[in-house]
C-alpha cells in the first residue's frame, strides 16, 4: 500500500487523477477500521491531512461552507446557530476522541446508511462540492447517495465541502442507539423547519439502503401546514397532523432485521422520533422551544 | 531474560506507606496511577529483540471435518518461519482443559465452533503473520449442528464429542451433556399441596462476553535448556502450567511462568487462550515469540458466560411462606467443556437463592453443543439462577398481593439455616437486613432531568442521542438479592501458597511479599502489603512478581483470593513473626522476662508486649539474617454433591448482595436509564474499604450490562457469532452507570481470615434481576429474558 501525502488541495487532486483507486483519508475514523479488520486493502491512501483548507468553514450570508475535514467537535462548538441539526447530530457521533478527528467528508465518503450526519444534512438541505483535475461541481444532497456506501462522486473526484443551508428555522435530530452514548445508529431521525420557503424538509437514517427522505410525510406535513394556514397562526400542531407524519415517516422507512435492531422496530422507532422531533421544532417555531442542557 | 533486551515484563513493587497502611486502611493501588496515566505495560506492551509475532487461524464454521490443509502457500512467503498444525504437535498429549481434556490444541480432523484454532504461524512481523494464515487453504465438510437442548439430545442427534471417556459420562442422561447435578431434598410433590398459590416461569439468560481490558497476549522466550519462559495475562499460573507442560512435552520445572500486566478477566482468563500456541511457536522457531488477540479474536478467544434456559415453580402459603421450589436449569456449554462441571454445582445448589425453602426438586444440565465454548464469569452459575429465582419472587408477591420486599425478608435464609444441599449456613446472612437497607434509602428525585428551562438529556434514557425531552417515560423501582458461594466448592482441594521474607534493608525492616496470586484487578497487590504490615509491623513490603517459582496460589476468581491467598500470606507471616520472636528471644530473652511470658507483637518495626511495652527494634532482632517462610494454606474442606441427591457439605463459605434499582424507561421507545443502583452487602471485614467500594461499583455495573445490552449473539441457523467487536457487543458507559450508593456491613466470618468475606462476584447476582423487576414495574411487561432489548419493550421483536 503507498502512501499518498499532498501538501496542498490541488496535489491532492493530480493524486487522485493519477491514482483513480487511492482512498482518501482524514481523520482515519471510518478508514482505518476498514483497513484493520482487512475488509478492503486499497492500492493508496491519500492522506488529506496536509490540506489545510479542508478544515476551514465560511458562514456566508445563505450557507455554510463546511470543509470536508472540519472535525465533529468544531460543528458542535462554533455552528450551533447555523446549523443546529447537524451540530446535534455531531454530539451523537462516537466518542470526544473521534468527535475531536472525524467530520462530515468522511461520512459522505462512506456513505454508509449509520452515518450520523446524512439525516441532518437531508433535512437542512445541502449540495456537496467535489471536485477533480476537471473541474468543480456541486452535487444536491438528495442526489448524493446512489446505493448501500455508494455516491455520486467520480473516481477522480474529492469531496471539498459542504454548502450547507444556515437554519431559516428550528431543527432536531434523534438517533436510537441501545446505549446512552457511544452507539452506531440503530435509525436516526432529522427534522428541519423552514419557514421562508414554508417547507418542512427530513433525513432517516439506517432505515434503508440509503439515508432518505420522508418524502410522502414531508409532502403531507406542508400541505396541512399550509392548509391549516400553521405558518401564520403559529398554532399548536394538530394530534392528527402529527400522528399522520410520523406514520408516513415510519412508511418510508425500508429496513432490515439485523444485529442492531429488528426492522419492526426502526420502522416504529422512526415514526416516535418524526412526531417527537416535529413537536419539538413546532413548539420552537411557536416560541415555546424549551433548552435541552447536554446535547451540543 | 536480560533487562536491556526486553521491555514491559513486570517488575518488583515497593510499596511504603504515610500511615500504618495495615488491614481495614485504604490503601491505594500501586498501579492505579500507571493505569489511568497510560504507563502501565499490559501483556501486549512487552517486547523481546529478535522476536516473532504468532498469529492463530481459526475456523471460519462451527461444525466441520477438516477434509484437508495446505500451509505450503502460507510457508513460502518470506519472512515466516512456521506454521504448525495438529500434526506437528510435540508430545503425546494434545488437549487441554480446565475440568475435563477435552479441547485440542490445534483442531484434528473436526471443528466444534466458530473460532476454533486451527492452524498457527510464526513471522518476523505481525501482518506478515495475519497474511501468511490468510493464506492456509483448509477444506471443510459440515456437519449438522447441535444448538439447544432440542437438537443435542433429539433421537440421532450428532455427538459433539464421541468416545467421551470422562469421569461424568457415565452419570448423564446423554452424551451431549457434560455434566448434570440434581438436589433432592424434602418431598416438593407433597408440599405442594400445601400451596395456596403457585407460581411458574420459563426464563432465559443471553450469552455475556467478560469484556476484560487487554486482550490475551503474552510472550513465549525459548531457553537454553530446551524449555520455554512464558509472560502471559491469565488468572492462574499453576493451572495454565499444568495444561501447558504436557503437550509440550515438558516436565513442570522447564516451563516458567511469569504473570505480565493484566487489564482485567472476570473468568475470561481462566481458560488457556494463546499461552500454549506461543510456545509451541517458541520451541519450534528457537526465537521469542509474542502473540496479541485484537478485540475481534479476543471475542473468540476466551469462554463466555453460559446462557441459559432456566424453569421454575414456586408455591406459597396465603400468608407468603414459600412451601416448595422446582427447577430445571439447562446451561449451553458450547463445543467443550471449560468450567461447566463446576458451573452446574453452583447453579444447582444456589437454585433457591437465599431462601429456606425445605421441599425442592432440582436439575441443573450443563450441554455440549456446536455453541461457543462458555465457562466461567464473575458469578458463575450464580448468576442465571438469581435472575430467574428473582424473577420468581416477584411473579409470587404480585399473585399474593404482597410487598415484594417483605416477602423475601419472611422467607430469608439467616445463620443457621438448612441449604437444599444439607449444609448448615454457618455464619451470619444477614438477607433480610441488606433488603432492609436498599428498601429504606430515601429515592432519588423524581424527574431529575428536569428543569425550568427544559430538559437534560444526559439523565433521560437515550440519553445524548436525544430521543426524548420526558415524552413516554415512566419510573420503575425494583429490588433483588442473591447468594454466592466464595471459594472452589465440591471438594476441591482450594489451598493457596504464600513466600514471606522478613530482612534489613537500608537499616529499616522490610517484608517481601511472593505468591503466584494474578493480579487481575481484584486488589490483592494492596492487600497483600496491608495484611504483611499489620503481621509483621513494617512499614515497607515489596510485592514480588508472581511466577510459578513459587507455590499455586489457586484461581483469581470464586470471590476467593483475599480470603485464600490473604489467608496464606497472613498465615506465612505469623510463621515468620514466630522466627522473628524465636530470634529475637535467642539473643535478648535474658534481658527481659517479658520474651517469655507475654504474648508478643510486631508493631511499628519493634517487638512490643501486649501492654505495648517495647522489647527491641526488629533492626537489632534481625540484623542481616533474613527470616523467609514458603507455607501452603487451606481453607475448611468440602465435599462432592451426591450425584443423586445433591446432598454434601459442598461450600465454603457464602456472600450476600442487594440492590434496589431505579430506572426511567422511554416506553414508546423501550430504551432505559438506570437512576440508580443502591447495594447493601455483607463483606465480614473491609480490609480494603476503597477496593471494597470499587468491586461492589464494578460488579453491579456488569450485571446492569447484562440486563440491558450486553449479549453476544449466536446464528442460530449457522452457530456463528454475530458481534465480536465493541461496536456491536455493548457494554454500559459512563452515562449508562447510575450512581450506585453502597452500604457496607461487616458481620466477621469466624472461620475467615479477620472474618471477611470474598466479595467480588455477590454484587454481579442481584443487579441484573433488580433492574429488570425495575423496568417490569415500569413498563408491566412479563420481561423474560435478559438483556432486554428495545424491542422487547415496544413489541417489535
Amino acid at each position: 500500500m503507498d502512501f499518498l501525502r499532498p501538501a496542498s488541495w490541488e496535489e491532492a487532486l493530480a493524486a487522485k487523477a493519477e491514482h483513480p483507486t487511492a482512498v482518501p483519508i482524514a481523520g482515519g475514523t471510518d478508514v482505518m477500521v476498514e483497513i484493520n479488520f482487512d475488509h478492503r486493502r486499497p492500492e493508496y491512501l491519500l492522506d488529506l491531512n496536509r490540506v489545510g483548507e479542508l478544515r476551514e468553514w465560511e458562514v456566508g450570508a445563505d450557507t455554510v461552507r463546511l470543509g470536508a475535514s472540519v472535525p465533529y467537535t468544531q460543528i458542535m462548538e462554533n455552528l450551533r446557530t447555523e446549523l443546529p441539526g447537524l451540530a446535534l447530530a455531531s454530539h451523537t457521533v462516537a466518542s470526544p476522541q473521534i468527535r475531536n478527528r472525524g467530520g462530515v467528508g468522511g461520512n459522505l465518503g462512506t456513505a454508509s446508511p449509520a452515518g450520523d450526519a446524512h439525516p441532518a444534512l437531508l433535512a437542512a438541505d445541502c449540495e456537496v462540492e467535489v471536485e477533480s483535475v476537471r473541474g468543480s461541481r456541486l452535487i444536491p444532497i438528495d442526489a448524493f447517495y446512489t446505493g448501500v456506501k455508494r455516491n455520486a462522486l467520480a473516481a477522480d473526484e474529492l469531496i471539498r465541502s459542504v454548502h450547507i443551508k444556515k437554519a431559516d428555522g428550528p431543527q432536531q435530530y434523534s438517533k436510537v442507539g441501545t446505549r446512552n452514548a457511544m452507539v452506531i445508529a440503530v435509525c436516526a431521525f432529522g427534522i428541519a423547519l423552514h419557514p421562508e420557503t414554508r417547507t418542512v424538509r427530513t433525513g432517516i437514517g439506517s432505515a434503508a439502503p440509503t439515508p432518505i427522505r420522508a418524502a410522502a410525510a414531508e409532502e403531507f406535513l406542508n400541505a396541512a401546514l399550509e392548509e391549516g394556514g400553521f405558518w401564520d397562526s403559529r398554532k399548536i400542531i394538530t394530534p392528527s397532523i402529527a400522528k399522520q407524519f410520523a406514520q408516513l415517516a415510519a412508511g418510508a422507512a425500508n429496513p432490515i432485521d439485523d444485529v442492531r435492531g429488528t426492522a419492526s422496530y426502526r420502522r416504529h422507532a422512526v415514526g416516535i422520533m418524526a412526531r417527537r422531533t416535529l413537536t419539538w421544532t413546532w413548539e420552537s417555531y411557536r416560541g415555546n422551544g424549551r433548552t435541552t442542557e447536554g446535547v451540543a | 531474560m536480560g533487562s536491556t533486551r526486553t521491555t514491559g515484563v513486570p517488575t518488583k513493587l515497593t510499596q511504603g506507606s504515610q500511615t500504618k497502611g495495615g488491614i481495614g486502611e485504604s490503601t491505594l493501588r500501586p498501579d492505579g496511577t500507571l493505569k489511568v496515566t497510560g504507563e502501565f505495560a499490559y501483556s501486549s506492551d512487552m517486547w523481546h529483540e529478535d522476536m516473532l509475532w504468532g498469529q492463530t487461524l481459526r475456523s471460519t464454521v462451527a461444525h466441520a471435518e477438516i477434509v484437508s490443509i495446505d500451509t505450503s502457500e502460507a510457508l513460502a512467503q518470506s519472512g515466516v518461519y512456521a506454521v504448525l498444525t495438529y500434526d506437528d504437535l510435540p508430545a503425546e498429549m494434545k488437549k487441554y482443559g480446565l475440568e475435563l481434556q477435552d479441547t485440542p490444541v490445534l483442531a484434528h480432523g473436526k471443528v466444534r465452533h466458530h473460532g476454533e484454532p486451527v492452524a498457527l504461524v510464526a513471522a518476523d512481523h505481525p501482518e506478515t503473520a495475519r497474511r501468511a494464515a490468510a493464506k492456509i487453504k483448509i477444506e471443510y465438510r459440515e456437519l449438522p449442528l447441535v444448538t439447544d437442548e432440542a437438537s443435542a439430545t433429539a433421537p440421532g442427534a450428532v455427538l459433539v464429542h464421541e468416545g467421551r471417556d470422562d469421569e461424568y459420562i457415565k452419570h448423564v442422561p446423554h452424551p451431549n451433556i457434560v455434566h448434570r447435578q440434581p438436589i433432592i431434598r424434602g418431598d416438593a410433590d407433597e408440599a405442594a399441596k400445601k400451596a395456596d398459590v403457585v407460581v411458574r416461569g420459563e426464563y432465559t439468560f443471553g450469552m455475556q462476553d467478560q469484556a476484560f481490558l487487554g486482550p490475551e497476549s503474552g510472550l513465549a522466550v525459548p531457553a537454553e535448556d530446551g524449555g520455554v519462559d512464558l509472560y502471559v495475562a491469565t488468572q492462574w499460573l499453576h493451572s495454565d502450567l499444568e495444561q501447558i507442560a504436557p503437550v509440550l512435552g515438558l516436565p513442570e520445572e522447564k516451563v516458567r511462568m511469569t504473570l505480565s500486566g493484566v487489564g482485567g478477566a472476570f473468568g475470561g482468563r481462566e481458560d488457556i487462550s494463546m499461552q500454549i500456541h506461543a510456545c509451541l511457536l517458541a520451541l519450534r522457531t528457537g526465537k521469542p515469540v509474542k502473540i496479541v488477540y485484537n478485540r475481534f479474536e479476543s471475542f473468540f478467544g476466551h469462554v463466555h458466560r453460559h446462557p441459559a434456559k432456566l424453569y421454575y415453580e414456586h408455591g406459597a402459603t396465603r400468608d407468603g411462606k414459600l412451601t416448595h421450589m422446582r427447577c430445571r436449569i439447562v446451561l449451553d456449554g458450547g463445543a467443550y467443556a471449560s468450567a461447566s462441571p463446576a458451573v452446574v454445582g453452583n447453579a444447582s445448589s444456589l437454585s433457591v437463592g437465599p431462601y429456606v425453602i425445605d421441599d425442592v426438586d432440582i436439575e441443573a444440565i450443563a450441554l455440549y453443543t456446536n455453541n461457543p465454548p462458555c465457562g466461567a464469569m464473575r458469578g458463575f452459575g450464580a448468576v442465571q439462577a438469581c435472575f430467574a429465582y428473582e424473577a420468581q419472587m416477584d411473579k409470587l408477591a404480585a399473585k399474593l398481593g404482597m410487598d415484594p420486599v417483605e416477602l423475601r425478608q419472611l422467607n430469608a435464609m439467616e445463620q443457621g439455616t438448612l441449604l437444599p444441599t444439607g449444609q448448615v449456613v454457618d455464619s451470619p446472612a444477614p438477607v433480610a437486613e441488606i433488603l432492609r437497607r436498599v428498601k429504606s434509602r430515601p429515592l432519588p428525585p423524581e424527574r431529575q432531568w428536569e428543569s425550568s428551562e427544559g430538559a437534560d438529556v444526559r439523565q433521560l434514557p437515550g440519553g445524548l442521542s436525544n430521543t426524548t425531552h420526558g415524552e413516554g417515560v415512566v419510573r420503575g423501582v425494583g429490588y433483588a438479592v442473591g447468594i454466592k458461594n466464595v471459594g472452589f466448592s465440591e471438594g476441591f482441594d482450594d489451598y493457596s501458597t504464600a513466600k514471606v521474607r522478613m530482612e534489613v534493608i537500608n537499616g529499616e525492616p522490610v517484608a517481601t511479599v511472593h505468591t503466584a496470586m494474578a493480579e487481575v484487578g481484584q486488589g490483592g497487590v494492596t492487600v497483600h502489603a496491608q495484611i504483611a504490615r499489620t503481621e509483621l509491623g513494617v512499614t515497607q513490603v515489596t510485592i514480588h512478581p508472581a511466577d510459578t517459582q513459587v507455590g499455586s496460589a489457586g484461581s483469581s476468581s470464586a470471590s476467593r483470593q483475599t480470603y485464600v491467598t490473604g489467608g496464606a500470606v497472613k498465615n506465612s507471616c505469623e510463621l515468620v513473626r514466630e522466627k522473628v520472636l524465636e530470634l529475637g528471644r535467642r539473643k535478648f530473652g535474658t534481658y527481659h522476662p517479658a520474651w517469655a511470658t507475654a504474648e508478643l507483637r510486631l508493631e511499628g518495626g519493634k517487638v512490643v508486649t501486649d501492654g505495648g511495652e517495647v522489647l527491641g527494634d526488629l533492626v537489632d532482632v534481625l540484623e542481616d539474617e533474613s527470616v523467609e517462610v514458603e507455607a501452603e494454606w487451606r481453607h475448611r474442606p468440602t465435599e462432592p454433591f451426591d450425584l443423586r441427591t445433591g446432598q454434601g457439605n459442598g461450600h465454603v463459605q457464602y456472600s450476600f448482595a442487594a440492590h434496589r434499582a431505579v430506572v426511567e424507561v422511554d416506553t414508546e421507545l423501550g430504551l432505559v436509564k438506570v437512576i440508580e443502583l443502591a447495594c447493601a452487602q455483607d463483606v465480614g471485614k473491609a480490609l480494603n474499604p476503597l477496593s471494597v467500594l470499587g468491586q461492589i461499583q464494578g460488579g453491579t455495573t456488569q450485571g446492569l450490562g447484562v440486563a440491558v445490552m450486553e449479549e453476544i449473539i449466536v446464528d442460530p441457523k449457522t452457530a456463528k457469532v454475530k458481534n465480536p467487536s465493541f461496536t456491536d457487543y455493548l457494554i454500559p458507559t459512563i452515562l449508562d452507570t447510575p450512581t450506585i450508593p453502597v452500604d457496607v456491613l461487616e458481620l466477621a466470618d469466624e472461620h475467615a481470615p479477620y472474618g471477611l468475606r470474598g466479595i467480588g462476584e455477590a454484587p454481579t447476582l442481584s443487579s441484573t434481576p433488580a433492574v429488570l423487576a425495575a423496568i417490569r414495574n415500569a413498563t408491566g411487561l412479563e420481561l423474560n429474558r435478559t438483556p432486554v432489548r428495545p424491542e422487547h419493550l415496544t413489541g417489535t421483536a
